[in-house]
């Protein structure tokens, strides 16, 4: 390759990525109100996954596959609208997409364990 | 361009809704339609997850199954679901050049999309109207 590996085409890669991870974790929103909805037993088998180290884990990604997903697709959206192209307005807007997911990730996470959630 | 001269018709016009597959740009459209959806739909279900974490089975039964938030559960399923559907017929067809292999991938495509909304669709109601 003789050209420079830009932040651009990693976050092309990644937006691709993340969609496939939130197709696959639509299983998870599928146990999620399944569980709930078959009774107290299947609701508190799903309640320990979520609680539980991987859970927690698997959880924190999802969470920022879907926030990352979504900046990066209102990303495309101003771009669709034929905004945002030149040199440094798509590079802004690339990492904006990608800090704003981290802190928005984060923040969220903060705010569900100060709310004592996910016991 | 010269048989254009026979007719009104804008180049533009003669294109429209045709295509290779003579759907035109309908997947196209209906990916941005289903990602505005989204978009307005993601601080609500956010406030719904958040809501019903860690609460006990009654509790959770009782917020999910209310009116508005059943509601936009249940839209929040069919946009997402119609969006990943097209998104991943885009990847398969993208990456997947053999012929059989392309069809079976999208014909799976269609039956796990149609199998995720129609099981959520389902407890999202019967969350709504019990037994």
């Amino acid at each position: 390759m003789t050209y420079r590996w830009t932040l651009t085409m990693a976050m092309s890669i990644v937006h691709r990525i993340t969609g496939i991870a939130l197709y696959a974790g639509t299983l998870l929103l599928v146990w999620w109100l399944l569980a709930t909805a078959a009774g107290p037993g299947a609701h508190s088998s799903f309640q320990a996954f979520a609680g539980s180290w991987i859970g927690r884990l698997i959880l924190f990604g999802y969470t920022w596959a879907l926030i990352h997903h979504l900046l990066g697709g209102a990303r495309h959206l101003v771009w669709d609208l034929g905004y945002g192209f030149g040199p440094n307005e798509r590079e802004w807007l690339t990492r904006a997409a990608l800090i704003g997911s981290i802190v928005l990730t984060i923040l969220l996470w903060v705010i569900v364990f100060a709310a004592g959630g996910l016991r | 361009m010269s048989g254009s001269k026979t007719s009104m018709r804008t180049p533009l016009g003669r294109v429209r809704r045709l295509g290779s597959a003579h759907s035109g740009t309908g997947d196209f459209w209906r990916q941005r339609l289903t990602a505005i959806a989204m978009i307005l739909l993601i601080i609500p279900m956010i406030v719904i997850v958040m809501t019903v974490m860690g609460r006990n089975h009654a509790a959770a039964v009782q917020i999910l199954g209310s009116p508005i938030v059943a509601i936009v559960l249940a839209l929040f399923v069919i946009a997402g679901v119609w969006h990943m559907k097209i998104g991943m017929q885009v990847v398969i067809e993208d990456y997947v050049h053999e012929e059989r292999l392309k069809l079976v991938s999208i014909i799976a495509n269609n039956f796990f999309s149609a199998v995720v909304a129609l099981s959520a669709i389902y407890a999202i109601l019967k969350l709504s109207f019990g037994v």
